[in-house]
């Protein structure tokens, strides 16, 4: 029997296990909005903007470990979710994007809503389709999830011209793919992994630095064995927060820009980096040149574009992290012998004296404004038996999260690495409860980024995403005022948000529940009410608008050499408050 | 330092625009691209002349690797390797040097391939020096307009020691 394209596109994700499609319908797509409407496997979440669903398909990917699928139209449609395959590009998120096309009689004549998806989406994705005739769909949908999900995953597009999905043909849906210029390597080379493990054994004062890989591989228990057999530290970057438990004793926290004193210091007095599933970002990095200068570096990494980029490397293995570090295991189990310990005491010495030296801190006035640490740590301290997925947007209070939101298991952690984007937190949270409908799926905002993706709270209600935001309100853009405080001598250019709306009654107006906590008092009753309701709820936090994130790297500077708290002559400024330049008028709307 | 890289790829639409695309978004340069279809119509030949360090290179062959269309990827640097141009030269002359064009055609092997009675059109085929050469000889005499494929090039075969073929006895 012949399907239609339409037909054959729902056929296909239903094979492919979509059980929930992010979704905004336009001329070209109406055929498969029809054939998704009268049929119940797939569940279509329809966003109020395509970025939403992106992000949505990218959280949703994020939690689960599947791919996360959105459809959009032509035009419009496709460059509105631009950005979040530019971010899934940057973060190695398994997505599969369907856009609609006009018809192929009127590609390139500058039809209505036409762009070329092509062309747009070439520089970030992973690799992207134009079906011309409906006879390739099948096939093509198959490589898309296969391409998706293989290798370095990352996000896939399929432009569907609309008389394609109107047009029959015979079903079949291939049972496997071969691309022959497509053959990720997951078996790491057996020499080369041997001599990492005798780097391991000696290495006196060696770190494991480990990236988002460890969760796309789910290496994280081998990971934890490997720490544990060689007793080896363990630096995480943003991307790897959960991979390793965060309160086990080998956890350093954070590295980076805004990571931890002491795993800054350690990376950089390291005799040994250990990268697995890393890519030696500049927010890592710092100074390239002058990046852990003592060290050899074994790279472990299952893209071998990633290796020798930025650093050099002594001992690359390209395979996949799971694979690479089991091997590893098995090797290091049979030689090291328990002198590690021993070897290493001095290293975690000097580890354990870093970490006493400069301990992440802030100083909360209960009478004072509330401090944006102080909220975020009530939050972890008051939902961490619950299991939480936490979800941030970008800025100052991700830092923060990051900071203080431990995470013991991986994919708990949703947030936008590479390209930084503003606006992730909340479609992500709602992707991540849409796959998991009874876990708390927290979002940890700012209120510059929570606004731009604002429209999504309708997608939360008439969905029933309870997802519960708290926004981190300091009225501004944060680490931009943070940057101009340190290198623009305060000159407060456009980060001062002069206009914040009441954000409990924007929630209240979308049907959501909207909370806030003026004073540190309240902080854990509007959290406990925030997790006692079942809708999705806003809770509004204004916070000290001062208040810097520390330690920090500054862009260009050396992992050593971190600025640990506001420079004096700023805590003066800060004192006089409202006569910070810039800010002249308080026209805030809050109550 | 220059490289040449010969990639194999498929051939279908989009992916020149894939592997320009890849050069342009990480700032490689390209000095010269040839594109054509291989003995297999399936896949295409491409060869790429391009620059940089020792670190650029290998970024630049393994992101040329990383892309799906893309079969396999040589740095012909790493081994012997010929390579040819050819440009096509409209001389326009004045008649009394079109003795002098045909005599410099000749010097290189080059070929007329059009003549009219103002111009000649000089087909050459040869290394980069050769075709450079025969361009500045030609520039006096007025070149009218050129057209060069950029560079193609192709690794040499290693000579391996002759192998002394068993003598065949004739069964009588």
């Amino acid at each position: 029997m012949k399907l239609t394209g339409a037909e054959i596109f729902v056929e296909c994700l239903k094979r492919e296990g979509v059980k929930t499609l992010f979704a905004l319908p336009g001329g070209v797509v109406l055929k498969i909005f029809d054939v998704l409407h009268q049929q119940k496997d797939i569940d279509v979440i329809l966003t109020r903007h395509e970025q939403g669903a992106g992000h949505m398909a990218e959280g949703y990917a994020k939690a689960t470990g599947k791919p996360g699928v959105a459809l959009v139209t032509s035009g419009p449609g496709m460059s509105n979710i631009v950005t979040a395959l530019v971010d899934a590009s940057m973060d190695s998120v398994p997505l599969v994007c369907f856009s609609g096309q006009v018809s192929t009689n009127l590609i390139g004549n500058d039809a209505f809503q036409e762009a070329d998806n092509i062309g747009l989406s070439r520089p970030c994705t992973k690799y992207n389709f134009l079906v011309k005739d409906v006879n390739d769909l099948a096939v093509t949908i198959k490589e898309a999830f296969y391409i998706a999900m293989t290798g370095r995953p990352g996000p896939v597009l399929v432009d569907i011209p609309k008389d394609v999905s109107m047009n029959k043909a015979d079903f079949k849906y291939p049972g496997s793919v071969a691309i022959r210029g497509y053959n990720p390597t997951y078996d790491g080379n057996k020499w080369q992994i041997k001599q990492a493990a005798e780097a391991i054994v000696k290495a006196k004062k060696p770190i494991l630095y480990v990236g988002g890989g460890v969760i796309f591989s789910g290496a994280s228990e081998e990971l934890l064995e490997l720490a544990e057999l060689a007793q080896i530290p363990v630096d995480m970057t943003l991307m790897a927060l959960g991979a390793f438990p965060g309160e086990h004793p080998l956890s350093m926290g954070m590295m980076g820009m805004h990571g931890t004193y002491w795993a800054n210091m350690a990376v950089h007095y390291s005799d040994l980096v250990i990268a697995v599933g890393a890519r030696f970002d500049d927010r890592v990095t710092g100074k390239v040149s002058e990046f852990c200068p003592h060290a050899k570096v074994i790279h472990i990494d299952i893209d071998p574009t990633s290796i020798r980029k930025n650093v050099n490397v002594d001992i690359p293995i390209v395979g996949d992290c799971k694979r690479v570090l089991r091997e590893l295991n098995q090797i290091l189990r049979a030689t090291a012998n328990g002198e590690q310990k021993e070897l290493r005491k001095p290293w975690w010495d000097q580890i354990h004296e870093w970490k006493r030296a400069h301990p992440l801190t802030y100083e909360q006035d209960p009478q004072g404004p509330i401090k944006p640490q102080h909220l975020i740590k009530r939050l972890y301290e008051l939902t961490r038996d619950r299991d939480p997925i936490v979800s941030t947007d970008v800025g100052q209070h991700q830092m923060w999260a990051a900071q203080y939101f431990t995470l013991a298991k991986p994919r708990r952690w949703l947030t936008s690495g590479g390209l930084g984007t503003m606006g992730f937190g909340f479609p992500a949270a709602m992707g991540a409860q849409a796959a998991f409908p009874d876990r708390l799926v927290l979002c940890i905002a700012g209120d510059g980024s929570v606004q731009m993706n604002m429209q999504e709270l309708a997608t939360a209600v008439v969905n029933k995403l309870p997802v519960k935001v708290f926004i981190v309100n300091n009225q501004y853009h944060g680490m931009v005022r943070q940057w101009q405080d340190l290198f623009y001598e305060g000159r407060y250019a456009s980060s001062y948000l002069d206009v914040v709306p009441d954000f409990v009654k924007l929630a209240e107006a979308y049907g959501a529940v909207g909370l806030r906590a003026s004073k540190v008092s309240e902080i854990d009753d509007v959290i406990r009410e925030a997790l006692a309701v079942d809708k999705p709820v806003i809770a509004d936090v204004p916070v000290d608008k001062y208040e810097n994130c520390y330690p920090m790297i500054p862009a260009g500077g050396c992992n050593h050499e971190m600025i640990l708290a506001d420079p004096p002559e700023l805590k003066k400024k800060q004192a006089a408050g409202a006569q910070v330049v810039g800010e002249d008028k308080d026209t805030v709307l809050t109550a | 330092m220059e490289h040449i890289i010969s990639v194999t790829a498929e051939n279908k639409f989009g992916v020149l625009s894939r592997v320009a695309g890849l050069f342009s978004g990480r700032g490689f340069n390209i000095e010269s691209l040839s594109v054509a279809p291989s003995v297999d119509p399936s896949t295409s030949m491409m060869t790429i002349v391009t620059s940089g360090d020792d670190r650029i290179i290998e970024q630049i062959v393994k992101q040329l690797n990383k892309l799906i269309d893309v079969i396999k990827v040589v740095d012909l640097n790493e081994s012997e390797f010929v390579e040819r141009e050819t440009a096509l030269i409209k001389v326009h002359t004045k008649p009394e040097d079109r003795a002098e064009a045909l005599r410099i055609a000749d010097i290189f092997r080059a070929n007329v391939v059009d003549s009219t009675s103002m111009t000649y059109t000089i087909e050459i085929t040869g290394g980069i020096k050769k075709i450079e050469a025969i361009i500045n000889l030609l520039q006096p005499l007025g070149i009218k307009e050129l057209i060069r494929t950029g560079r193609i090039a192709i690794a040499r075969e290693p000579i391996r020691p002759a192998v002394a073929q068993p003598k065949r006895v004739a069964k009588e």
